[in-house]
């Protein structure tokens, strides 16, 4: 890793071409995509031309203020929505919905609520057997910290393990791509503190890529390898910030800060309260 | 394009339905060659004959009016009983397992009593539709009450409201789409018994045109066609209740996340 | 529910409350009539005495098992085609669009207006009043399974469909667990009124039955006290499935977040 303390700034039309040094294969690339909808008979754009590559074991923030769109364009990218126009490749293959192999990871509401725990944790492990299947779901219960509540409810746990708990459940299937929708939004700063931690951990031992859904400046400039910098009405792409940081990362070191800032002017946001 | 293919589906859809549903019915009278059974057909040539006769309009007018009647003076009694339960809880206590106790029991049950108490006629009638939408009328105000938030009761004392600025501002205002949801369930069911209401010595009326078509010279032409009546004037006054609930001072609660 | 952490004394207050409720309904009923002197209608201890008539002839139990195996039956035979049916319209926006309209328009039909209908088909005896019954709990039934699936958050589908789920797994495992508390809530209502309209469906040329019971006291003799036993144990027993299938639906949800509960 580089020691200048630089930004690559580009404008959206720039990404395309893949920065020489990286050498990790391609794994997501957006081409074109745009999203419009009817909405009480008035058409609305909510994309419009986003072009977007991700390699391999990238950790990418999509950052913006709420209805930027950045929320539909991993809905599209997970499979859920199709887009207007455009097109969206994983490994080369046109996503046409939902897949297993790439997990999604809602608020804490996507727990069900009317299995446990370990209900949860072993939801897509129907194929394996028992044996094996039990295995998995303790090694899963013990990395997220849920040891002894194996048979509680979702409805029985506070907000932070629930959140721990929809991790699990998608980790437990061994995706190689995490989608995150502001996952850790509503829970407190501290335990969200103590998440991150926890993701960035994850993401180096288990080798995922993970494209992460925030409008917290802070979140994406201590987790991501990238900040697509995303502008609302229609959403897009306006900035990509490359963090050059190594984990872990200190958040009040002068280049931390520097990066904060950068992202604090590119959304319009005053430093001053 | 897409939202008008959908509302062209929806008017499509059922029509196309609807003529399947009739034709199915024609062909299986057709098939088991029953006499007493009718044709779609037989059914709209009786529906003429009444109102040729002037029967047909002069029966429904005269069971909406029961039906309203009996409604309205179960609204009168219940909603302000409901209302009162939602709020003092020692009152819901004493009278809350007295109507779970006399709400499961069929109207029907009641016409004996009914009769007794004011003879055959429409009275009669007009109080059995009244105990049928009493008892659920009263618990659904009662649960509109309920189920307003304790938060807005605490934000509405804290903007220094009194007891009835609390209620007229805050639990009535909360309460209300929770209430008319009720007040449009029980309609229907005020609705619903109709035809046992109308059993006990009226002479008009579609309940009356049910039952007086079979025993007289079993028409069953007639018999369908009241049924038929009975459901189509049942979902069209249910849709005029839904309309209340589009009211401004309503909608909020009936917003659904998408 | 019970509020956690009631003091005992203010729940044996509750309790105490309730059964004054009834103690006051059955005063007033007494007091009605002693001041009316109405010649026909029973005083509280007469339909006592006639449910002990009832007991000592043995015929009580018999039409309490006669009524209870007839809604059992149509009501069972309802679930069976509603559920389905309901899920499908719910599931499939075509086919609600299709059907939901003839759903809506059956509801606001009483089950007495069946009645000739049920004789002729099926006539007389126990068909016709299962018939009755079932027909009287379906379109609610395939009301509440429709709205039911409609209401399962879009979350719950989207994840999954992520795990891979196809059509019939994500029924199983997603579709009806969460539709459950609903779908139980529905279940409970229908039953009350499957319970309601059984009166009605026995007043078809049956010889037994709590309707038969109400509908043949009358006929044969005003014995108004044995009406008045019939209605009392019709509402009886209606409380005792309602309370029976509350207590079924909080054992399938334990642990959940409780559905509403009436008192």
């Amino acid at each position: 890793m580089s020691s200048v303390a630089t930004a690559r700034l580009l404008p959206a039309e720039e990404t395309t071409p893949a920065p020489c040094a990286d050498t990790r294969p391609v794994k997501l690339r957006v081409t074109g995509v745009s999203v419009s909808f009817r909405m009480e008979g008035v058409q609305r754009t909510v994309l419009e031309g986003i072009n977007l590559e991700c390699r391999e074991g990238e950790f990418i923030c999509l950052l913006g203020p709420s209805g930027c769109g950045k929320s539909t364009l991993l809905n599209v990218i997970g499979g859920f929505l199709t887009p207007t126009q455009g097109q969206v490749l994983i490994d080369g293959q046109p996503v046409t919905g939902p897949d297993p192999r790439r997990i999604f990871v809602f608020q804490e509401r996507g727990v069900f609520p009317w299995l446990t725990v370990e209900g949860n944790i072993g939801f897509g492990l129907q194929h394996l057997p028992a044996e094996q299947r039990r295995q998995r779901i303790a090694h899963y219960v013990e990395m997220v910290g849920l040891r002894g509540f194996e048979r509680a409810y979702p409805s029985e746990l506070s907000g932070g393990m629930k959140q721990r708990l929809e991790v699990a459940r998608a980790l437990a299937v061994n995706p190689d791509m995490l989608y995150l929708d502001e996952s850790f939004g509503a829970l407190d700063y501290i335990t969200r503190h103590t998440m991150r931690r926890e993701l960035l951990r994850l993401w180096t031992t288990e080798k995922k890529t993970i494209l992460f859904v925030t409008h917290d400046i802070d979140e994406s400039v201590q987790l991501a390898d990238r900040v697509v910098v995303m502008s609302a009405r229609p959403g897009r792409i306006q900035r990509v910030v490359d963090i050059d940081l190594p984990h872990p990362r200190d958040i009040s070191a002068p280049r931390y800060l520097q990066y904060r800032d950068e992202l604090l002017d590119e959304l319009g946001v005053a430093h001053k309260v | 394009m897409r939202p008008s293919r959908k509302t062209l589906e929806t008017l499509l859809l059922p029509t196309l339905t609807g003529l399947l549903l009739l034709l199915l019915w024609h062909g299986a009278v057709r098939l088991s060659k029953t006499t007493t059974f009718p044709t779609p057909w037989q059914v709209l040539r009786g529906m003429e004959e009444l109102a040729s006769q002037g029967r047909l309009t002069g029966y429904i007018r005269d069971s909406i009016h029961r039906v309203v009647t009996g409604y309205l003076l179960a609204v009168a009694v219940g909603l302000p009983a409901g209302l009162f339960m939602g709020l003092h809880a020692p009152t819901a206590r004493v009278l809350g397992p007295v109507i779970q106790l006399l709400r499961p029991i069929s109207p029907l049950a009641w016409i004996p009593v009914s009769i007794i108490l004011f003879g055959v006629a429409n009275t009669a009638t007009v109080f059995l539709i009244f105990l049928a939408s009493l008892f659920p009328l009263t618990l659904a105000a009662m649960n509109a009450v309920r189920s307003v938030p304790a938060i807005y009761l605490r934000a509405g004392q804290n903007f220094g409201l009194g007891r009835v600025a609390l209620l007229r501002r805050v639990i009535l205002p909360a309460a209300l789409p929770y209430a008319l949801t009720g007040l449009r369930l029980s309609f229907g069911i005020a609705w619903l018994v109709v035809v046992a209401a109308e059993m006990i010595g009226v002479d008009s009326g579609l309940g009356y045109l049910i039952i007086d078509a079979r025993n007289a010279g079993k028409r069953y032409d007639l018999v369908v066609a009241g049924i038929l009546l009975i459901g189509s004037i049942g979902l069209g006054l249910d849709v005029l209740m839904r309309r209340l609930e589009r009211a401004r001072s309503v909608r909020w609660a009936y917003h659904r996340e998408t | 529910m019970m509020k956690l952490g009631r003091p005992s004394w203010l729940q044996t207050r509750d309790a105490a409350r309730s059964a004054g409720g009834l103690v006051l309904l059955v005063l007033a009923w007494d007091l009605a009539l002693y001041l009316s002197a109405a010649p026909l209608l029973p005083r509280p201890w007469q339909v006592v005495l006639g449910l002990a008539e009832l007991l000592t002839r043995g015929v009580l139990l018999k039409h309490i098992a006669a009524s209870l195996f007839r809604v059992t039956w149509g009501f069972l035979l309802a679930v069976g085609l509603a559920i389905p049916l309901g899920f499908a319209l719910g599931w499939n926006a075509r086919a609600g669009r299709a059907l939901g309209p003839f759903v809506q328009f059956l509801r606001p039909i009483s089950p007495l207006a069946w009645i000739p209908i049920a004789i002729l088909w099926f006539g007389v005896g126990d068909p016709p009043a299962v018939f009755i019954i079932f027909l009287a709990s379906l379109t609610p039934l395939v009301l509440t399974a429709m709205n039911a699936v409609r209401n399962v958050p879009a979350v719950y589908v989207n994840a999954g469909q992520n795990f891979g789920l196809g059509t019939r797994e994500l029924f199983l495992r997603i579709l009806l667990p969460a539709s459950l508390p609903d779908l139980l809530a529905g279940l409970r209502l229908t039953l009350g009124i499957a319970w309601l309209v059984v009166v009605a469906a026995e007043m078809i040329a049956v010889n037994s039955g709590l309707g038969f019971l109400i509908v043949d006291s009358r006929n044969a003799g005003n014995r108004y006290d044995l009406v008045v036993a019939g209605m009392v144990l019709i509402g009886l027993i209606g409380l005792l499935l309602d309370w029976t299938i509350s207590r079924l639906a909080r054992g399938f949800l334990r642990g959940r977040d409780m559905i509403g509960d009436t008192p």
